[in-house]
């Protein structure tokens, strides 16, 4: 799968991942694929809730030594 | 489609309470909330400027602009404040966990657009005037405050 934008909020705290993640996405295209990394422990509940609520649609969510990474199509 | 709306009433002036309402408030603008803080009480110490600003007023009010704190840098905590001690603590804290500062999260929420609305009825009896807080703020009472909650589906009181 191609990665248009790489975000890495990998050692921010709440709400930076979030707020960071959401600035990128204002800026790509409908359909671009954006991958965020965190080391947030409440990041999985935060963007689940979040994409869900957005247009934005979720694709993935891979999680390795508290390294949160999400994957989020642009709607 | 119509953006959601958050409003957020902070009253209270201690730096726990505001870094709450302002990391909600910058969540909120990061769900593409429309986003409303309105200053009342000694929430308004919050966005009070650092320095010190002339003014023209009363004996009274001048005593209130003393005791009270000057800006988002000096406000104590809630609990723990242990006469200043506390909010050191707390902020090497919270620099350990790569947390932003209180100014930091002002200065994200007015990048994000939050509205940041200073009531005016409560300026006037705790003496501070418009030239005394932050730049981008707007000023108006309960109706306007009203105005954007009827419409929120969020609103809070800190």
């Amino acid at each position: 799968m191609k990665i248009d934008v790489h975000v890495d909020t990998k050692g921010l705290a709440c709400p930076m991942p979030l707020v960071k993640g959401k600035k990128a996405l204002d800026k790509m295209l409908p359909g671009q694929i954006m991958e965020l990394v965190s080391t947030d422990k409440g990041a999985l509940n935060d963007f689940k809730a979040w994409v869900k609520q957005s247009k934005n649609e979720w694709i993935s969510h891979q999680e390795s030594n508290g390294v949160h990474t999400f994957l989020i199509r642009k709607g | 489609m119509e953006k959601e709306k958050t409003t957020i009433v902070l009253f209270s002036g201690e730096l726990d309470k505001a870094i709450a309402a302002f990391i909600i408030a910058n969540g909120a603008a990061a769900y593409d909330h429309d986003v409303t803080i309105f200053f009342t009480f000694w929430g308004l110490n919050t966005m009070r400027k650092d320095e010190i600003v002339k003014t023209n007023k009363g004996l009274l009010e001048k005593a209130f602009g003393w005791m009270m704190p000057r800006g988002a840098r000096k406000l104590g905590l809630s609990k723990m404040n242990m006469l200043g001690m506390g909010p050191k603590m707390i902020k090497h804290v919270m620099k350990k966990h790569n947390a932003l500062t209180l100014p930091q999260l002002i200065e994200l929420a007015q990048e994000q657009g939050v509205k940041l609305v200073a009531c005016t009825m409560t300026m006037d009896l705790l003496g501070l005037k418009e030239e005394e807080l932050s730049d981008g703020m707007q000023y108006a009472g309960v109706a306007a405050y009203l105005g954007d909650a009827t419409n929120a589906k969020v609103n809070l009181f800190i």
